[in-house]
């Protein structure tokens, strides 16, 4: 009963009526919480749809604007910024192959391809009501089983955190699509690159050629930005009649009967994974879209047709990713400790704003926290709103000649990369990065496991070290833990099910997959 | 010809930008060397508001994070010192960093012009909540007979949880098992989740966690009781005086600012930290404001001086370097 005299008040309070000095008009009444959730969850979605413009540069510069708001309005407003990035990451995934963040990389493989197929407007329009039910289901998870989902944030400890990691890289092998040895390649370059930067336990710095730039290693959007974005613009211009912003035949826009049905299933695991994973902390919300696409191109009738165009692959890691993006709240609302770097950043508004988040925010401030959590569903209701009649105006995005769409993609996307530090120097990096990905690219190695591997990387060095540290160097820790030790048990078996059909069909098939 | 040379430089004359006596006739920059939401970015933002208006130009933030702070700094350094670009420095990036990083392109004690304190943030010692000791006095006892079994969480080398601590385990002469983090988040979360046992920080990413008792603090390390958190004992309470650090934030330009800039800016400064509500925001987050004598430019000079020359010692003795 509770839950329920709860929501209300989360209700009433998007819903408030204030009193607004309107010019022209005079003071009348307006529900602004819900119109600053408009407004958040537009932004959202053009930062979104921007490639490399991120949620952390949007929300670091509308920081002032919010100072005049009340905390409640800020936050919702900020928290649309964040969501609905997530819901126009995957359009640019879709449209010109280039992920915004490191949770739409997937999106890029079947949803591209979908694409040049002339299923953009079939892959954007699942896109956004995968992400909707996601949405919804996880505002429920936040709202009736926040406290107790708390505990699983607590119980994962460092060496719960690295098997988990390596559990993730057996998703890196089912993602190749050709070669499974150039996966394992890209995997381990990516590994590599994460280690570039100031040691943790040291500060000594490693591989950054005195570079001083280098010192706190390589963003994951220079890494993106240069290995999709710029490398797929130079691979474009090389040969234009080949060029991957599919023009002429679009077909239909919206998701057909059968669509649905395929989508169904995927939509609902993915959900699960994402919201599960996304309360984790250390950013675990990463692995969600990675996991979800394992599991539908495991469970496929034809494995084969993923990377090709499957809508499955579009689907389940879609919700995924929007489930995970809201359930990293959790820890930020239950707990008062952010998960991730965006998360770190709503506390800093909520500081500015005079609340300190902390494991009683629930109980000191119920109208923010409730008004959030309905704010979330309301939001999502407007992303839907907002991006289905998008769809079209997107898909006709596509008939732009790319004599005029490169520049513009090349131009937003400097813009967004020197926006994640002001640094002119990243801006090099990811020219660098874009000659590095044409090469790859020529050599048909996937750009996809490598950037797996690079954000695994960080984290895995990161929560082994300190596994090991708080072992005193004992490798027995993370089998001696029984939540650690299940987690290296299922990867195993998920890595012994991905090679064995490989296997089996002998040598020829292991190297084509 | 020569009309039209005057008025080349009558039109040269205009486009100068403002003489001193006009300054500011731009938005200025702030720069904060760490990510947004970090509790010297709030500081920067609460007091950079108020100096907006004092000076009739926006003061826009820039987060130029990386290397401990040390990146922004440098870029501050070698900024024009024409008051338009200056920057929030901080107990680390002007104490701390000498002795952090060898190679470090600036002198905090030469290469700016101090503009004045703006707040600084307690550090306090918190431990998970079921460590044994119950006070002070009974974890110094606890930390000398555990020593390196003891798990010290920091926020990363160069971090102010780090330098903190290791200040506290010189004077201590203890040698906890530090386990690094990146960031005070996931640092904290293990704390919570009780994996490690203690850590310092500073008090505006630990109050409410203490409030709910989820981790106990057991010192704040400044001269008054901290009103945010009025049952914790100072350290000199506690019986460890010597245990002072408090992880400041003050207001930099670059060497060269022409005095009447610098004085400009220190005198909005000052207003906004008179400003009842601008002096409530920084309270609520369990801020220090400097008094009347710790406002003036002088006072940081020297209290920089001083900073430097108090962690520089400190950090080599414990064979700390960030490069």
């Amino acid at each position: 009963m509770d839950l329920f005299s709860n929501l209300a008040l989360g209700f009433s309070t998007v819903l408030k009526l204030v009193p607004v000095n309107v010019p022209v008009l005079g003071l009348m009444p307006l529900p602004v919480n819900i119109l600053l959730c408009f407004v958040g969850c537009l932004i959202g979605t053009l930062i979104g749809v921007l490639p490399g413009v991120g949620p952390i540069a949007t929300i670091a510069i509308l920081l002032p604007i919010t100072f005049g708001l009340d905390p409640t309005g800020a936050l919702i407003m900020l928290a649309g910024i964040y969501y609905g990035a997530q819901y126009g990451g995957s359009t640019t995934a879709i449209l010109v192959n280039i992920p915004g963040e490191a949770t739409s990389v997937v999106t890029t493989l079947d949803g591209h391809q979908m694409a040049k197929q002339g299923r953009a407007g079939v892959a954007l329009g699942i896109a956004a009501i995968g992400s909707f039910f996601a949405g919804c289901v996880a505002t429920v998870v936040i709202a009736a089983l926040g406290l107790p989902l708390t505990k699983l944030a607590l119980l994962f400890g460092p060496a719960e955190y690295f098997s988990l990691m390596v559990m993730g890289l057996v998703f890196a092998v089912v993602l190749a699509r050709g070669s499974v040895m150039k996966a394992l390649a890209m995997i381990v370059l990516g590994l590599l690159l994460s280690t570039v930067g100031q040691d943790l336990e040291s500060g000594q710095e490693r591989l950054t050629l005195g570079l001083q730039d280098l010192s706190d290693g390589i963003d994951f959007a220079v890494l993106a930005m240069g290995l999709f974005g710029f490398a797929e613009i130079l691979r474009n211009l090389e040969s234009p009649e080949t060029r991957d912003v599919v023009k002429g035949a679009i077909g239909r826009l919206l998701p057909s009967r059968q669509d649905f049905r395929e989508s169904f299933w995927p939509v609902v695991r993915g959900t699960g994974l994402g919201a599960i994973l996304g309360i984790l902390p250390g950013n675990g919300a990463v692995l969600g879209p990675f996991a979800s696409y394992t599991l539908e191109k495991k469970i496929a009738k034809e494995p084969r047709r993923f990377g090709r165009g499957a809508i499955e692959g579009v689907a389940g890691p879609e919700s995924a990713n929007n489930a995970g993006a809201q359930t990293a709240f959790i820890p930020l609302l239950t707990l008062g400790i952010p998960p991730n770097a965006v998360m770190a950043l709503m506390v800093g508004a909520m500081t500015i704003h005079g609340i300190i988040p902390g494991p009683q925010v629930m109980t000191k401030n119920p109208t923010l926290f409730w008004g959030m959590v309905v704010s979330m569903w309301v939001g999502n209701l407007m992303l839907l709103v907002i991006n289905l009649p998008l769809v079209g105006l997107w898909v006709k995005l596509l008939k732009v000649p790319y004599r005029l769409m490169f520049p513009a993609i090349l131009i937003f996307c400097c813009i967004g990369i020197y926006s994640i530090n002001n640094n002119p120097a990243d801006v090099l990096f990811t020219a660098f990065f874009g000659l590095v990905g044409y090469v790859l690219i020529k050599f048909s190695f996937e750009p996809a496991p490598l950037l797996l591997g690079f954000v695994l990387g960080k984290l895995m060095e990161e929560k082994l070290r300190q596994a090991l540290i708080l072992s005193r160097g004992s490798f027995s820790t993370f089998v001696e833990r029984p939540v650690s030790a299940g987690l290296l048990v299922v990867a195993a078996i998920m890595l012994v099910l991905a090679l064995l059909p490989s296997i089996q069909k002998g040598r020829e098939e292991v190297f084509t997959e | 010809m020569k009309s039209l040379l005057i008025a080349a430089a009558a039109l040269l004359a205009t486009a100068v930008p403002g003489l001193a006596q006009d300054y500011p006739t731009k938005p200025i920059t702030l720069i904060v060397p760490f990510a947004a939401g970090g509790p010297t970015d709030v500081v920067a933002r609460i007091v950079g508001e108020h100096m907006s208006r004092t000076l009739g130009q926006q003061i826009v933030v820039e987060n130029v994070a990386g290397a401990g702070g040390t990146t922004g700094t440098t870029r501050t350094a070698q900024a024009a010192p024409d008051g338009y670009t200056i920057m929030m420095g901080h107990m680390g990036t002007h104490g701390a960093a000498p002795a952090l990083y060898p190679n470090l392109k600036y002198d905090p004690t030469k290469d700016f012009e101090p503009i004045g304190m703006a707040a600084g943030t307690p550090i306090l010692i918190v431990a998970r909540k079921d460590l044994p000791p119950k006070d002070l006095k009974e974890f110094v006892a606890y930390a000398k007979q555990q020593n390196d079994k003891l798990n010290e969480a920091h926020a990363g080398i160069g971090s102010v949880s780090h330098s903190t601590c290791v200040m506290l385990n010189v004077q201590l002469g203890i040698k906890p098992t530090a386990v690094p983090y990146k960031g005070t988040g996931p640092a904290l979360n293990d704390l919570v989740a009780g994996q490690v046992d203690f850590m310092c920080d500073q008090i505006v990413n630990l109050v409410e966690q203490i409030k709910a008792g989820s981790i106990k603090a057991y010192a704040v390390a400044t001269p008054d009781r901290s009103p945010a958190l009025p049952d914790v004992p100072t350290t000199k309470e506690a019986g460890l005086p010597e245990y002072q650090v408090s992880a400041w934030n003050a207001l930099f330009a670059p060497k060269a600012t022409p005095d009447s800039i610098t004085a400009k800016l220190n005198a909005a400064l000052v207003k906004a930290l008179t400003d009842e509500n601008t002096k409530k925001r920084l309270l609520d987050l369990g801020g220090v404001l400097p008094d009347e004598k710790g406002r003036t430019r002088e006072a940081l000079k020297t209290f920089v001086a001083s900073e430097v020359a108090r962690w520089t010692p400190v950090l080599k003795s414990a064979g700390v370097t960030a490069q």
